[in-house]
């Protein structure tokens, strides 16, 4: 369609980006971080610039490029685009990785190494969100997950030894159930790309090509199609992540330097989410509608008990963990939701439009909002010298009036309110699921309001009250600080005024996608 | 001059913004943007209706957000409800920014306070205003926030910061119920825009279905949380830690309203065959009135009096609404805007002059020194108590009389003889606090050197008084009646018709609601002129101790609901740190690392071990392969 392959150069950029940054000696922290911003911000100019040549109106691939044949004997192929998902992911890889360069500014260990990683992560994800052929998107979806390893083992917190094991070997289960999964896919259908293979998941053929071709031991055809689901979905479920595969996430979360925990939060557990979306939703439709009962079940459970484990933590950065969890929870509770009821022919495709949408929504904000949050804890803690206990602060708006009137405009986004980005994704997400699965949505609801619970212990105990006298001479935010904040606060403010910024971008690849799910 | 609605409701906005942004360390310049955009507001809104006349019924309407099929817009509803609603919030709020030039003189954080009190005007109106459920819900998130915000305006003291807390989340599980019913008549019918609704329901009152109960109670959630019903009245006594003027403009005359205002709005949902909605709407709202006038008898701080008068006179609205009578209801929402905004300025003034002592056992003697201050407290307290010819006394009247029309016996005699003994009980409390601050000996020092207000307080003093006094006969109820029953004769009467119109319509009303008062008057004074401590605990004992401690439902709350979300946080952290991070993973873990022991005893570099193991596993591939 255009000749410049964009999409390849915004992938492979950061990832130039990165070698060459780490090539730096040691001592060149300046100059270091000074090019990784440099890239991170080239890499935000080529996302806008492709924001501003997507046709909304079309649902269907853009800046497609391929498929080029690689290894043709394992049908891998070189075949990237965007629709409206790939694309509003790659804004939001191109917008909140300055965002952690800048949280990171103050790292002198080591430096060229930690900002060399940050750039790979941020070309594993560009892979990950562009890639159409499951070969090359497992790649990028492994390379962004070593980077990710090492930038917790190496500059975390104290324990950053276990989390960083946990997160690898987790995500690694998870990683070896999917490509475990899509083997034997290949095995019967000789396909790896995306679109074809998501063809054969609605017309039903990829159901009957296994029972056909992989008998194996006595198992039904539904079995072996769960079982293979059961693959993929862990790979995805460990990421997002869903209950009960989440407990690598908390550590993970606490334990990662500040700009790592933004790129976790912000981006990373999007390819959770986006899995769902792009893979298992178009391959599995089936599957998941025979298990959608369970799957919501799981929603609702990560929803409202993370919202309660939020509650119960004392760490700022566990706090937002949790949370984040929860937030995430909305978006698979949208996509469960959706697909709950695929093949009844009456289903109310408004509806699933509207959690759609605001599934999409809500990955942009939340990862927004989140990669905020844990920003300003990482402010917190460089102020408090390492502190960031709910009990080790108090009365803190008196000192600095600045930063916690942010942090608490950030706080209510995260909370939902109205006016700020994080509300109307949410309530889109339950507009649309409520008259498809009412009892879900209805015990979900419950989750908004423990969130409110624990957001406003946290600005209460952190901000109000009298001041801690530690504290009296804590700085509020410099300029620079304010600098770098304001566009982030900027979006947060636009995007909950005029949410049709990014529903104009989604909407198309929505409706196509809701009407695929009809099969 | 459609433009007009617009900029009524974003002028607030962008006071606030500009003095958030630009003009924090200007006091003046802030105060006057906000001060000016409310009062601009007030003037554009005499404007408007001027030129358009009351009868409209239009709306302005703009596309929000389109999704898939469907829009949510983003439009003002123009009709008398909303426009009568919008010059009382822009005329009471006018008045009390003023009041609070005098008030927040001394205080550090002018500035931010005028840029709260402007956001908070903003959502008012903007609920005012809405066409839909999604806006007014939105709006009504943004109240909840600007009282956060305001109730904890002196966040160091943490009576303050746990108060706005308290009501934020109090109103938050009102709006649980609340956003379930909205998405449960968006489901079911399809639109969320007042008319379109009004519509649907009209041509098919049996839309909702067996749901409508459900609906109409799931909505009422949220008026029971924003206008502090039972259960979820606890949040507004705690409110009154925010300023003053905080207290007299959300806690009194605007935002508590909001939960009444939207009943009558959004009435046709509630009001649908099958439906019980409206009987338990006025229970409860009957309920909470007695109960608030019960506490209120026995508080010894000025402002939890009233805050508990609210409560008693939202009870009142609400059941009104519960009786099938909106005009009544938001008659008396309007008058009590006024009498109790002027009552809560009038304390503010006496708190002042105080140097912020608000217990009326503290004060005394205060009539000579600040006359002003007296004579409108004791005009609020008359229209309180529905003394002829203040405008409360019209306004109660409309509501006992609204009572008398029940066709159920069982109710119609249960609703009159409750809203009259309210009424005698209300009188009583009021008159309590006039003879205990007003007369009788100067209990304290700060008492004995009180002296007047400053004029920027006292203006609006008077003109809220005159208001409390004429408020009942300047034709609001026949306004509201016109709305919400095109079908009655229209009434045009003189201004003396008027003032004794209750007397002809609904004498049996009338008189026992003036004999209520009379007689709340005569407890009073018998038990409270020229005395020194409160003599009620000793003649009623341990219940003045359980009127005086609210009836424990504090207490009872820590004990059930906060517990069950501790407990719920605490099961919810038990389970991920035993169960999933504990069991399952110790066990993934224990295994992975047993079987790692078990294949290192294989590893024993012993030469004939290892032989052995071969020719085992040759004989076993010889068994498998051959048999």
């Amino acid at each position: 369609m255009n000749t410049i392959p964009i999409l390849t150069i915004i992938t492979f950029l950061p990832l130039a980006g990165g070698l060459i940054v780490m090539g730096l000696p040691s001592s060149q922290s300046k100059v270091a971080r000074g090019l990784a911003l440099a890239f991170s911000l080239i890499a935000l100019a080529l996302g806008l610039g492709l924001w501003r040549q997507f046709q909304p109106a079309s649902g269907s691939l853009q800046f497609e490029e391929g498929p080029l044949q690689w290894i043709p004997t394992l049908a891998v192929q070189y075949h990237v685009g965007v629709d409206g998902l790939g694309l509003l992911m790659v804004l939001l890889t191109a917008l909140v990785v300055p965002m952690a360069v800048l949280a990171s500014w103050k790292i002198e260990d080591r430096a060229p190494l930690y900002f060399g990683l940050v750039l790979l992560l941020q070309s594993g994800l560009f892979g990950t969100f562009t890639a159409l052929n499951f070969f090359h998107w497992f790649i990028f979806w492994e390379l962004s997950l070593i980077p990710a390893f090492f930038l917790i083992k190496l500059w975390g917190g104290p324990l950053r030894t276990p989390a960083a094991t946990q997160f690898f070997i987790y995500t690694m289960v998870g990683s070896v159930t999917l490509l475990m999964a899509f083997l034997a896919i290949f095995l019967v259908v000789h396909e790896f790309d995306f679109i074809k293979l998501a063809e054969m998941g609605r017309n039903g053929t990829l159901i009957s090509e296994l029972s056909n071709q992989l008998g194996w031991r006595d198992l039904t055809t539904r079995r072996l199609a769960l079982v293979l689901f059961g693959g993929a979905f862990l790979g995805f479920a460990v990421k997002t992540p869903l209950m009960p595969f989440h407990t690598w996430l908390p550590s993970a979360y606490a334990e990662a330097p500040t700009g790592t925990t933004m790129l976790l939060t912000g981006l990373m557990s999007k390819m959770g989410v986006y899995g769902f979306l792009r893979i298992l939703v178009p391959i599995f439709p089936q599957e998941m509608v025979w298990l959608s009962k369970w799957l919501l079940v799981l929603a609702v459970v990560t929803i409202v008990f993370s919202a309660g484990a939020a509650f119960a933590q004392r760490d700022l950065k566990r706090i937002f963990a949790y949370s984040s969890i929860n937030h995430l929870g909305y978006c698979l509770l949208g996509t469960f939701a959706v697909i709950s009821s695929g093949s009844a022919t009456s289903a109310p495709l408004v509806e699933k439009a509207a959690a759609l949408n605001g599934v999409f929504l809500q990955m942009f904000n939340h990862g927004l909002t989140a990669a905020v949050l844990f920003w300003f804890v990482g402010i917190l803690q460089e102020r408090a010298h390492g502190l960031r206990g709910i009990e080790d602060f108090g009365g803190l708006r008196k000192v600095a009036p600045v930063l916690c009137g942010l942090m608490g405009i950030a706080l209510f986004s995260s909370l939902g309110l109205p006016g700020l980005n994080g509300f109307i994704g949410e309530f889109l997400i339950f507009k649309g699921a409520f008259p498809l699965v009412t009892w879900a949505a209805t015990l979900s609801v419950l989750g908004l309001l423990i969130t409110a619970v624990f957001i406003l212990t946290v600005a209460q105990k952190v901000f109000h009250g009298p001041l801690n006298q530690k504290w009296s001479s804590l700085p509020d935010l410099t300029s620079t600080e304010r600098a770098w904040l304001l566009p982030a606060f900027a979006l947060i403010f636009v995007l909950g005024i005029y949410p049709q910024a990014i529903l104009g971008v989604v909407n198309s690849t929505v409706v196509q996608m809701v009407a695929h799910l009809n099969f | 001059m459609n433009f007009l609605p617009w900029l009524i409701l974003f002028l607030p906005l962008c006071a606030c913004a500009t003095i958030t942004l630009f003009t924090q360390r200007d006091r003046k310049l802030s105060a006057g943007l906000s001060i000016g955009a409310v009062v601009a507001g007030f003037l554009f809104s005499i404007l408007f209706i001027s030129s358009s006349g009351w009868n409209l019924n239009t709306e302005l309407t703009t596309t929000w957000l389109s999704v898939g099929d469907f829009h949510i817009d983003f439009g003002l509803r123009l009709d008398p409800l909303s426009l009568m609603m919008t010059l009382l919030v822009t005329g009471v709020a006018g008045v009390i920014h003023i009041y609070s030039w005098g008030y927040m003189a001394d205080d550090p954080g002018f500035s931010r306070y005028f840029a709260c009190l402007s956001l908070f005007t903003f959502s008012m109106l903007g609920i005012v205003l809405s066409n839909n459920f999604i806006q007014l819900f939105i709006f009504w998130e943004l109240v909840g926030v600007s009282s956060y915000l305001l109730v904890g305006f002196w966040f160091e003291r943490p009576a303050a910061a746990d108060a706005g807390k308290k009501a934020f989340i109090t109103n938050r599980l009102g709006d649980f119920g609340f956003i379930i019913g909205i998405l449960l008549v968006w489901a079911t019918l399809g639109s969320l825009n007042f008319g379109d609704l009004e519509h649907k329901l009209h041509a098919d009152p049996s839309a909702l279905g067996a749901m409508a109960t459900t609906a109409g109670l799931l909505i009422f959630c949220g008026a029971v949380g924003k206008s502090a019903q039972f259960p979820l009245h606890v949040w507004l006594p705690d409110a009154m830690e925010g300023p003053t003027p905080v207290s007299a403009l959300i806690h009194a005359a605007t935002m508590v309203a909001a939960g009444v205002y939207m009943l009558c709005r959004v009435f046709f949902l509630l009001n649908l065959p099958g439906s019980n909605a409206l009987t338990v709407i006025a229970a409860v709202g009957g309920f909470t009135a007695l109960l608030a006038a019960l506490i209120a008898t026995q508080q010894n701080d000025i402002k939890r009096v009233l805050a508990y008068s609210t409560l008693s006179q939202l009870g009142y609205m609400v059941m009104s609404v519960g009786l099938q009578g909106r005009t009544p209801a938001m008659f008396h929402l309007t008058t009590h805007a006024f009498f109790k905004a002027l009552l809560f300025l009038s304390a503010g003034s006496i708190i002042l002059a105080l140097h912020h002592e608000q217990n009326i056992w503290k004060m005394g003697a205060l009539r000579k020194k600040m006359p002003v201050t007296f004579w409108t407290f004791v005009a609020g307290t008359l229209a309180l108590a529905g003394v002829w010819p203040f405008s409360g006394f019209f306004s109660k009247d409309t509501i006992l009389a609204q009572a008398l029309e029940q066709p159920n016996p069982a109710l119609r005699y249960g609703f009159f003889i409750l809203g009259v003994l309210i009424a005698a009980i209300t009188a009583f409390y009021m008159f309590r606090v006039v003879f205990v601050v007003f007369s009788g000996p100067a209990r304290s020092d700060g008492a004995g050197h009180a002296a007047e207000s400053p004029s920027v307080m006292l203006w609006p003093l008077r003109i809220l008084a005159v208001f409390s006094l004429i408020g009942g006969v300047i034709g609001v109820d026949a306004l509201y009646n016109k709305m919400f029953e095109p079908l009655s004769d229209e009434f045009h009467y003189a201004l003396w018709q008027r003032l004794l119109l209750p007397f002809a319509e609904a004498p049996f009303a009338a008189t026992l609601g003036l004999l209520a008062a009379a007689a709340g008057f005569f407890a009073a004074y018998r038990l409270y002129t020229n005395v020194l401590t409160d003599p009620l605990p000793e003649k009623l004992g341990s219940t003045s101790q359980w009127l005086r401690d609210r009836l424990y439902f504090d207490e009872l709350y820590e004990a059930t609901v906060i517990r069950f979300h501790d407990r719920l946080a605490a099961l919810a952290n038990w389970f991920e740190r035993w169960i999933i991070e504990g069991f399952c993973i110790g066990l993934v873990r224990g295994g992975t690392d047993l079987t790692g022991r078990m294949l290192r005893q294989v590893q024993s570099g012993n030469l004939q071990t290892y032989a052995f193991l071969f020719a085992l596993g040759v004989a076993l591939v010889l068994y498998f392969v051959l048999l």
